[in-house]
Parts: structure tokens; sequence; C-alpha cells
């Protein structure tokens, strides 16, 4: 199976194996996008299409021939006559650890993707508490420290997301970074400073890249607090940013008529997914607060 | 290009003076308004691989590091403050909370807790330092092993110390067992010849290696490394001609040789040693690396807890910058080559060659995913060569007496001779050198009777990233492939004894604590494995017994910590562990391993 390689340039191909089937794809591709290319779905965590590959949740491995180690397909290029094992024992004992391991650490009640993967492989986060040693999670209380967002890192996977999103990636204000080292380290401000004293300029894309609900708009914690949040019931209007002349695309979700959270397509050429304040949360001025 | 956002806090004249000794004239940066008109990512790069040096400096003027120091440093190199911290956080040597730091204590005594310190009463000692008032910090193996218990002396506005150092005590406890047998080769100088003298040192015979070299050309000095078979020793046992070629053969890139004395594998101590003792051979030797490459920068990453490699190597680069051995013409080859040193701030991790990058550039000491490898993507993301010291002054003799000669020691495979850490319970630890080949057991009589119950029941090959082996393996000749075959490793070289009195269980503990600690905490497998992994030996350890839930468990975390984690630490942070159940160490195991 090929992909069709972009018009205007010629591209180099290569052609490795995934699962016993020839696949040819442009150079340059990832093992990952190969998979996609063949039909073939890979749990992925810490990539994204709008940033650039961290490869450290180690969700997405896949067995090359001739390496030792499993392999992070999403950040690893595919090559001429690579031999690539995506459901082989070895990794689907790995995805499924992987995915053990934070369920018995950090709360993925709100990472709704991972929660079919981990069906899939059957991941048990429970196994690992004793009935008198419990297995230690990231204990965390939210940090709600203004109107916009919040930020709760009892549901952190750190998979840098939301760093790259503020950094190199998008945004290139560096108001957070990781913190810390090993099972503490932490996103963090500088000095754990609360974010309106930070660099911090409610741009909003780190929301908009956390795949766990770690960091969310004020507005849906308030609701799930409330247990009115009702994301089968919102409506997404997409629409062009008025407030300058960029022309971001934004995709207002509205639940009972009001503006719940604002979102930007990841694939749209201007934004790749990233808006700034105005555009995130300027309807918080065109309506009245949604607190009860 | 980003302007940077720095808070309020500023810093005060001692924190400003501590940073100008290493950042030099903060004018440099011009004002206007808030803003920084030279801000910029470029800029950042530029100057960021200062920050760690920088962090250093605060932290040793005032025992912590204030948020007005941060922020002044910030400013002068360009970094974020919220990446600042999160590069200050990583380390253990760094405070970031004043409470942490009383201003009346003048140092923070580290005491280590690995192994070789577990077992030589560390406890009692922690316990009489802080009954005398003294803040103590449990420390990881502080690299002097061969000594335990080991203290370390972080000084506050003074500099760090180590007591073994002073040199009332120093003498006797510095002679290394061997001193001045003919029959040494690497620790030929050791206790010898004068380690702070550049005329010492050439008078017997240092430098001949290098003006060899010059004489040979670079092509044929890495040939000869290549054909003496001489492989790397730090632990993963690379091929250093295939290295030094791959390096060599980058063109039109600035190049690097880095000398990774960042030692920090559990029970070892010989680049201490080395450094300590005959620094001139550590610099001769990087010199000749960088020839024989064509890099023109040296780097030596050196760990933090080290004050006296750290003193003498600066005076042995001093000396011979200053005598034309280093700078624009090194030694007369007509090919420029310095060196600069740099400390680490505690972090195993660090000594993992790309992790070694990111520090030294000044971010998070979090290794980076190979390929692509550091021949072409090393430091500053430029062609580097990375040795262990320990590789390195192996070629100064390959040079002078040629491959052939080199082989003439150890085995086909593993040629030349190897230094090895010994320690535990032995009645002379310390460091030895012997041919690749020399059984475990002729090792364990060099360094005397054992002591303790004085029966043997375990020995720690290759540090908490190796192994244990039984009684059983004291014929087993120590060479690469043997080792190998018996499922163990070499290693960094340690060989640390256990007696049968011992508690091993506690020693796995702490093994498994070690692991979770050092993690840098950047992959999944390696950040929750290794504390899933602890939590087992405390179970073990608390209850005598594991549940057969959790005993199923062990082996679908090692497995996963093997095949999925990013670096070599995550890699090998279950081989401990499984080799000491496999040997039936842990009484609750009883031997029959839960793989
Ligand atoms: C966790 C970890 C720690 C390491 N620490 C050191 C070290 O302290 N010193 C060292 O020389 N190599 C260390 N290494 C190995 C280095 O990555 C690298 O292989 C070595 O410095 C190369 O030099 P060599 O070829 O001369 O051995 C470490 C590796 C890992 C995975
Ligand atoms: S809102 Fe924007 S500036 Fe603030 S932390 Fe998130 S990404 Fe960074
Ligand atoms: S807060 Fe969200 S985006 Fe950021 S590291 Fe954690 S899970 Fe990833
Ligand atoms: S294996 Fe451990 S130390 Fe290595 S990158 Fe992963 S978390 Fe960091
Ligand atoms: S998605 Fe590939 S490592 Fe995280
Ligand atoms: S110094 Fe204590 S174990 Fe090495």
């Amino acid at each position: 199976m090929t992909v069709a390689p972009d018009a205007a340039v010629a591209e180099v191909t290569v052609t490795l194996t995934i699962n016993g089937r020839a696949v040819s794809v442009p150079e340059g591709t990832s093992i990952h996008k190969a998979c996609e290319s063949a039909g073939i779905e890979t749990p992925t965590l810490c990539w994204a299409e709008n940033l650039t590959p961290v490869n450290v949740c180690r969700v997405c491995v896949v067995e090359v021939e001739g390496s030792r180690a499993l392999v992070p397909s999403c950040a690893r290029a595919a090559e001429d006559e690579m031999v690539v094992q995506t459901d082989s024992p070895r990794v689907r004992h790995s995805r499924k650890m992987v995915l053990e391991f934070l369920g018995s650490s950090v709360d993925l009640s709100q990472a709704t993707e991972l929660a079919a993967w981990m069906r899939h492989y059957g991941a048990d986060p429970d196994r690992y508490d004793q009935p008198d040693l419990p297995a230690e999670r990231i204990s965390e209380e939210p940090k709600i420290q203004d109107d916009l967002y919040i930020r709760d890192y009892d549901k952190c996977v750190l998979c840098y997301k939301c760093v790259e999103a503020c950094g190199d990636d998008a945004q290139h204000t560096y108001a957070i970074a990781v913190s810390g080292r090993g099972f503490d380290a932490r996103i963090s401000t500088e000095f754990d400073t609360v974010l309106p004293d930070s660099a911090c300029v409610y741009c909003g894309n780190c929301i908009g890249v956390c795949p766990t609900g770690a960091i969310q708009f004020k507005t849906e914690f308030d609701m799930r607090a409330a247990e009115v949040w009702r994301p089968d019931e919102q409506e997404v209007t997409t629409t062009v940013c008025s407030f300058c002349g960029v022309g971001c695309n934004l995709e207002l979700h509205t639940q009972d008529d009001r503006i719940v959270k604002v979102t930007s397509p990841a694939d749209h050429s201007v934004t790749h997914g990233h808006l700034c304040i105005k555009g995130r949360f300027g309807w918080q001025y065109v309506q009245p607060p949604t607190r009860k | 290009m980003a302007d940077l956002f720095i808070g309020d806090d500023i810093a005060d004249d001692v924190e400003i003076a501590a940073v100008a000794t290493v950042i030099g004239s903060p004018t440099a940066i011009v004002h206007e308004t808030e803003r920084l008109v030279y801000g910029g990512t470029h800029r950042r790069h530029d100057h960021r691989h200062l920050l760690l040096p920088a962090l250093h400096a605060l932290q040793s003027a005032k025992g912590w590091i204030s948020p007005g120091g941060l922020n002044h440093v910030c400013e002068l190199l360009q970094v974020p403050p919220a990446e600042a911290y999160g590069v200050a956080t990583f380390y253990d040597m760094f405070r970031l909370d004043e409470s942490d730091h009383p201003s009346e204590v003048a140092h923070v005594t580290h005491v280590c807790v690995d192994a070789a310190c577990q077992i030589a009463a560390n406890e009692e000692l922690i316990a009489e330092l802080e009954a005398n008032g003294e803040q103590v910090h449990r420390s990881p193996c502080l690299g002097q092993c061969e000594r335990a218990p080991a203290l370390f002396r972080q000084g506050i506005g003074r500099p760090d110390s180590v007591p073994a150092d002073a040199v009332e005590v120093a003498e006797a406890a510095r002679r290394i067992p061997q001193q001045g047998d003919p029959s040494l080769r690497l620790l030929r100088n050791v206790g010898v010849v004068d380690p702070t003298s550049l005329d010492a040192y050439r008078a017997n015979g240092g430098y001949r290696a290098l003006a060899e070299a010059i004489e040979m050309g670079p092509a044929a000095v890495c040939a000869e490394v290549a054909d003496s078979g001489l492989s790397g020793r730090g632990g993963a046992a690379f091929p250093t001609g295939v290295k030094w070629r791959a390096v060599a053969a980058e063109q039109g890139r600035p190049k690097h040789v880095v000398a990774n004395c960042d030692e920090s594998e559990p029970g070892t101590f010989k680049d201490r040693i080395v450094m300590e003792q005959d620094p001139f051979a550590v610099v001769e030797s990087l010199t000749l690396a960088g020839f024989a490459t064509g890099a023109e920068n040296g780097w030596i990453y050196i760990r933090g807890e080290y004050p006296l490699a750290t003193a003498r190597l600066e005076n042995a680069v001093g000396q011979a910058r200053e005598a034309g051995l280093l700078g624009a013409d090194a030694a007369g080859s007509g090919h420029r080559f310095d060196i600069e040193i740099r400390r680490g701030a505690g972090a195993y991790i660090c000594g993992e060659e790309t992790a070694l990058f990111a520090s030294l550039e000044g971010f998070r000491g979090e290794p980076r995913s190979k390929p692509p490898f550091p021949t072409t993507h090393g430091l500053f993301r430029e062609p580097t060569a990375v040795n262990n010291p320990e590789t390195l002054i192996n070629t100064l003799d390959i040079v002078l007496h040629g491959a052939q000669d080199y082989r003439s020691r150890g085995t086909e495979r593993s040629p030349g001779t190897k230094l090895l850490c010994v320690s535990g319970r032995v009645s002379e630890p310390g460091l030895y050198e012997v041919p690749f080949g020399t059984t475990l057991g002729q090792v364990l009589d060099l360094a005397g009777p054992l002591t303790g119950s004085g029966a043997l029941a375990a020995v720690l090959m290759g540090g908490a990233a190796g192994s244990f082996v039984g009684p059983d393996a004291l014929d087993m000749p120590l060479t690469l492939e043997d080792t190998r075959e018996r499922g163990t490793t070499l290693g960094s070289g340690v060989v640390m004894a256990f007696t049968d009195e011992i508690d091993m269980t506690d020693v796995l503990v702490r093994i498994a604590e070690f692991f979770r600690n050092e993690s840098c905490g950047q992959c999944v497998p390696c950040r929750v494995g290794t504390v899933r992994q602890h939590e087992t030996m405390v179970q073990i350890q608390a209850k005598g017994s594991l549940s057969p839930q959790r005993r199923s468990l062990v082996g679908d975390i090692a497995e996963v910590m093997v095949d999925a984690s990013i670096c070599g630490l995550g890699h090998t942070a279950a081989s401990a562990v499984n080799s000491a159940m496999d040997l039936g160490l842990l009484s609750a195991t009883n031997g029959d391993s839960p793989r």
C-alpha cells in the first residue's frame, strides 16, 4: 500500500514490512504514520500532529528487527527494509504496562482515548495496590489561580505537551517547564509561582494539547464539579476569530446555548491548533459568567 | 522572538558577585524599559551552557538558590525562569528552599547510603553527626567506597571538601594497595609521581605519547587504537577506535571530545583516584583524543562531589595551557585544542552520555533518543566522542608501545588491563589493576581475606546497574566475554563483596531506591517502574515475603523497563534485583525466580 507523495516534490520512497506486509511511504515518514497508512492504529500519548516528538511516554513502541529495545514509532523514521511488529507479545506487554503504570499513579478518568486502549490491552492498574501497601500515586491538589483555567497535576502524565506548546513549538512564552526528577517531576512555573505572577499570557495553548484534562477551562472544571458537564450534548460551531486580522479558526463548544470552551483544529494552516488569549478566552467577556 | 518575563525578586550583592565570577560583565545586556533588547532563542543558546556553573555559584555563595538569584542569572543568560528552575531542581546538590539551609551552618554533610557504606555502619555515623548538630544529607554513592562510610561536605560560602582528603589523614589512606608495583600500567604514576606538577609528570614519561601521536598523525592514531581492541570502560564497552574514527570522519562542523568523569555508579571510585593522583594523564589523553578525532574542544564533566579531583584537574589544565600543551597550537601539533572543566551537581543520570550533553548545555539532564548518535549529534548537536577517563588513559600506552604490545596483556577479546574497584567485606578494599582474564577469586585474594563472617554470600559485579553473582563464580575470568556468558557484567569495574551475615534485603531495598531516586523521570517505564520495583522490595522487607500477586508483577515490571525505557538507566534498573532473586539472596524468594 502506498501513500501518495506530495505532488510538488519528487520524494524518495522507502518500503518496510509491518506485520508481514510491505508498506511504502515517503522517506522521513515516522513508523507511526506508516502504520496508520497501512490501517494499523497505534496508541499515542506524548505525540501530537502539531508538536515536535519528545518520545517519552513509550505507549507507541513497536518491535523493529535488529533493535534490542523496542522503538518509539512516533519518533523513529521508517527505513527501507525495516521489519516492524506492532502486535507481538513484547509490544503488547510494554503498551499494557505503560498504561497500567500511568493508571496506577495518576487520575486518568478524563483521558478518554486512553481508556479504550487500556481495555484493548487488558491493563489493570489496580494490581499494584497491596492491602496495606497502596501503590504510591502522584497526589496533587488542583491549582485554581484565576478564572480562566485550572491545573490539576493529579491527572498529569508528564507528556511534555503543554511545555512544548508554551515554549518552542507555539507560544514562545516558556511560562512552564518540568521541574524535579523521577516520580517527583512536575510541570511547574519557577518556584511554583502562581500563574498570574508568572510569564503566562493565557493563550490557553497548554489546555488545547493536554490529553488528560490536567489543564482545563475553569468553566469545564466548575461544571464537572457541579456534575453538569455533558460533552455529548455539546455543539461545536466553527468560526473565524474576530479580534484581529490573522484569521484564526475557532471551534466554539456550546452546551445549553452557552460557550463552555474554545479550541482550534490542530490541522488548521494558520493556528495549528494554537490561539491567543483573545480567541481562547475572549468569549468570557461576551457572555455573563456561568457560575451559579 | 520571545521577550523573557522575569519576576520582581532581585539578587543581593553576594549573589551578584558570585554569578559575576562565572558569567562576566553584566553590562553586556542592554536594557530598554523592562524588556531585553537582545532577547531571543539564539542568544539563549549562545550562553545557556553557563547556567550550571552559575547555579553552582549561587548555591555555594548562599547555601541555596533564591528567586532573586535565579532571576539574575536568567536575565544575564536569557533563560526563561521556569526552565532554569526546572534545571536547578533536577540536581541533588541544589536547594531551592531557604528553610532547607539555615544560614548558621557552614556546610551540609553528605553521608553515603549506598551498599558499601550501608554495610559499614553508615547509620551510626549519621546518628553521631546529627547528635553533633550537623546538617546531614543522605547521599547516593560518593565514589569513596574503599573508605566507607563516606562523607562529603558541601560548603556554604566556603569550598566543598572531603574529610578524608585532609592532609593529616590523607597519606596512608591515599595509598593504593598495589602502589609502586612495576607491572602496573594505568596506575603506574599513582602515589609515585607528584600529581600537582607538570614537570614531575614529564620527567616520568608524561606527554611522550602525545608527541608520538603528533608524529604518527590522526589516522594512524585511530588505527592503532582500533587495532588494540580497546573498548570503553564507562560500562557499555563500545570499541574506542570505531568511535574515534566516526568523529574523525565528520567534517565541516565544530567537534568535541568529552571526558566523562561523572562517575556515579554505586561501587565505582576508579576515575576519582586516577583524576586525583594522575590528572595530567587525563589531560594528555584527552588532548590526544582531540588530535586523533580532529576536535578542537575538550570538555571534562566531573561529578560535583569530587572537589580534590576537580582542583587537581584544574591545576593540570592550567599548567598544560601555560606550557603550550593546550591552546592555539597545542603541543606544537598545529592543531587548536583546549579543555574546559564543568562540574555536575548530583545526578547519576548525567553520566549517561546524552544526558551529559543536555546537562552541559544548561538543560535538564534528560537523555536523548539515539539515533542520532553522539558521533554525529553530540554536544550542541555537533560530532562528539565521549570517553571514560580510564578508556582515555589506556590510549597513552597504546600509542607509545603499539597495539601489539597492548594485546600482550589480557585476552584475545578483552585485551589490556582493567581497573577494579574492590569494596565491601574485604581486608584491603581499594583500586586494583589486573590483566583481563584474572579470575574473580584471584581479585578477592588480592584484596586480602574476607572480613565479616568470612563466608562469601555474593559479589556485586559492575555496580547497581550490574548484577550479583554467588560464590560459585569465583572461577570466572574477568573478561567481557566470560562475564557476559555467565549473565553478569564488568560494567564500570565494581567488585563488591558481601558475606553471609549481611541482610541482603536491606541492600536490595536501597538499590531499588537508588534507581527510583535517580530516574530522570522522562519516560513512563522507568519513572513509574522504578517506584513499583522499590515498593516490591519494601514489601519483602516489611513482611519477609511477597504476595503471589506482587510476585507475578516483578517480572512484568522488569520486562517493560528493559524493553521500553529510553536509556541505560531504565534498561538496567531491574538487573541487580533480578539476579538477587535468582540467587536466593532475599530470604523471601528462596531462589525460585518469579520470572
Ligand atoms: C545511567 C548511566 C550512567 C552512566 N554513567 C557513566 C559515568 O559516570 N561515567 C562513564 O564514563 N560512563 C557512564 N555511562 C556510560 C556513558 O553513557 C558512555 O557510554 C561512556 O561514557 C562512553 O565512554 P567509554 O566508551 O569510554 O566507556 C553511563 C551510562 C548510563 C546509562
Ligand atoms: S496559557 Fe499559554 S502562556 Fe500560559 S502556560 Fe499555557 S501555554 Fe503557556
Ligand atoms: S499537564 Fe497535561 S499536557 Fe502538560 S504534561 Fe501533564 S498531561 Fe501533558
Ligand atoms: S530510562 Fe529512566 S533515566 Fe532513562 S530517560 Fe527514561 S526515565 Fe530517564
Ligand atoms: S507517543 Fe510515542 S513515545 Fe509517546
Ligand atoms: S561511597 Fe558509599 S557506596 Fe560508594
